[in-house]
């Protein structure tokens, strides 16, 4: 491994999600959790860190913003430098009162019935991909539905929507992986390698300040908290959100799809030949492979369930893992692609349901029904290779084309 | 059949509108609401019950 730790040889008491052992074994590791009489891990490293990996302890500690802050949302090494009740990146890491006010500011441009217009842009944009592939040959040809496909679509949106310009995907997949890959390097090290980020952000506020136009960093650099304009901090945070949260979160939702359909063909098929099914097998992608486990800090020192938790420990919130908890969800570790009742959490509980969540069901949906209409069958060939750390989903997958439309 | 939503619940998941949009609308804020009072016609009551069995807020509640 890289970083400061070892190999996890104990997943009970020296958990390390950053082992990248843990998202190849997700599924055994929860459930062997939920199965045990301790569905809590735990670990000295990080300065602390717990994980609970059952439903109802994850939706209390979503709902309990009482002993937990989300000042923090990420596992590293370090501790936030700017405070709660803000955070570094409001509204995600606000806690309440102030954390209403940011989301307030960001919730119309997500709204369902805005994000709803970006359908075609979506589509035209996958199919360009699609086209890029080039020649395909029935049984033959090995296309990567990570790096060719989903990795792009996602990073393209939010792009366009911030006025950031898109030819700078590869940098911002750069400083993602650095914010949400590389937790478990040093602190001083963390800080080093996270300043390209800033200054990028810097540089583009001031670009935007300079030569306004319409979009979601003018947005933030207009809109008005009882007759204030935001701080320079708040700015930030929110693009730093915005840019962050929308990128390979979304992009492992649309491989771990596709890594799905890949190992199911009797799936894949009946996607193809019912195209309506989409509408609950979308929300079965989502319960099934949630990409995101979020994260809090203890506030004062707590007892969870007889887990001595301290002052500032971090403790993980796997809504993956929640939503295949057994006692939950009926035939919750098996794909259920037409699955009628489905509460599933992919997308957090509580105050902090992903602002981004109509944008992020939309590029899943049409990004998984445009792959299919294109190539509507095929199948995994080759090793997976799965992200690191809080957000799940694979980051190389290489898909053998049996069929092209 | 009359179905109701919770605001102070409600999160914004937007699971009822995409599900049924005869029976819910969304505002500027994501926030769901009933519409028509929340009267649902004989043959949407299958659709109304999909949408609250899909709330991951348990938000929805249905009067029969």
């Amino acid at each position: 491994m890289t970083g400061m730790y070892e190999k996890v040889l104990d997943w009970v008491n020296d958990f390390d999600h950053a082992d990248p052992e843990y998202n190849e074994r997700a599924h055994e590791i929860w459930e062997e959790f939920q199965g045990s009489e301790c569905p809590v891990a735990h670990s000295g490293r990080y300065d602390g860190l717990w994980a609970p990996f059952t439903y109802e302890m994850v939706h209390e500690i979503a709902y309990d913003t009482e002993h937990f802050t989300s000042q923090g949302v990420v596992v590293n090494t370090g501790r936030p430098l700017i405070e709660a009740p803000v955070g570094p990146a409001p509204p995600i890491t606000s806690d309440p009162p102030f954390h209403n006010i940011a989301r307030r500011l960001l919730l119309p441009p997500f709204a369902p019935k805005v994000i709803a217009e970006w359908e075609p842009e979506v589509r035209r944009l996958c199919n360009d991909l699609l086209d890029r592939m080039g020649d395909i040959t029935e049984g033959e040809s090995i296309v990567d539905g990570a790096v060719q496909y989903a990795q792009s679509i996602p990073v393209n949106v939010i792009a366009r929507m911030l006025g950031f310009p898109p030819e700078d995907e590869a940098l911002f997949r750069d400083f993602v992986h650095n914010v949400l890959e590389r937790i478990n390097e040093p602190a001083e090290d963390r800080e080093a390698f996270m300043q390209p980020l800033a200054d990028y952000l810097d540089a583009q506020i001031e670009d935007h300040r300079a030569n306004p136009r319409d979009d979601l960093t003018n947005y933030l650099l207009n809109v008005e908290i009882a007759g204030n304009k935001l701080s320079d901090e708040h700015v930030r945070g929110s693009i730093l959100l915005l840019l962050v949260a929308g990128i390979d979160t979304t992009w492992s939702a649309i491989g771990s799809s596709l890594w799905h359909l890949g190992t199911h063909p009797d799936d894949l098929q009946r996607l193809v030949d019912e195209p309506d099914v989409m509408m609950f097998a979308l929300e079965e992608f989502l319960r099934a492979y949630a990409p995101v486990t979020m994260a809090r800090l203890v506030k004062d020192d707590y007892d969870f369930h007889g887990c001595p938790m301290k002052a500032n420990d971090w403790v993980l919130l796997p809504f993956p893992a929640a939503n295949r908890d057994p006692k939950q969800f009926e035939h919750a570790t098996q794909f259920v692609i037409d699955r009628q009742e489905n509460r599933h959490g992919a997308f957090g509980l509580g105050i902090h349901r992903c602002l981004g969540s109509n944008l992020a069901r939309l590029e899943l949906k049409v990004a998984v029904e445009e792959f299919v209409r294109r190539f509507p069958s095929f199948t995994v060939d080759g090793d997976t290779r799965w992200s690191v750390g809080q957000i799940r989903g694979p980051r190389e997958l290489p898909l053998r084309v049996l069929k092209t439309s | 059949m009359r179905v109701f939503v919770d605001e102070e619940k409600c999160q914004g998941h937007n699971r009822c509108f995409a599900i049924a949009p005869e029976l819910f609308d969304v505002d500027d804020y994501g926030t769901a609401f009933a519409l028509n009072d929340g009267v649902v016609p004989a043959e949407l009551e299958d659709k109304a019950r999909l949408a609250a069995a899909n709330c991951p807020e348990f938000a929805i509640t249905i009067e029969d």
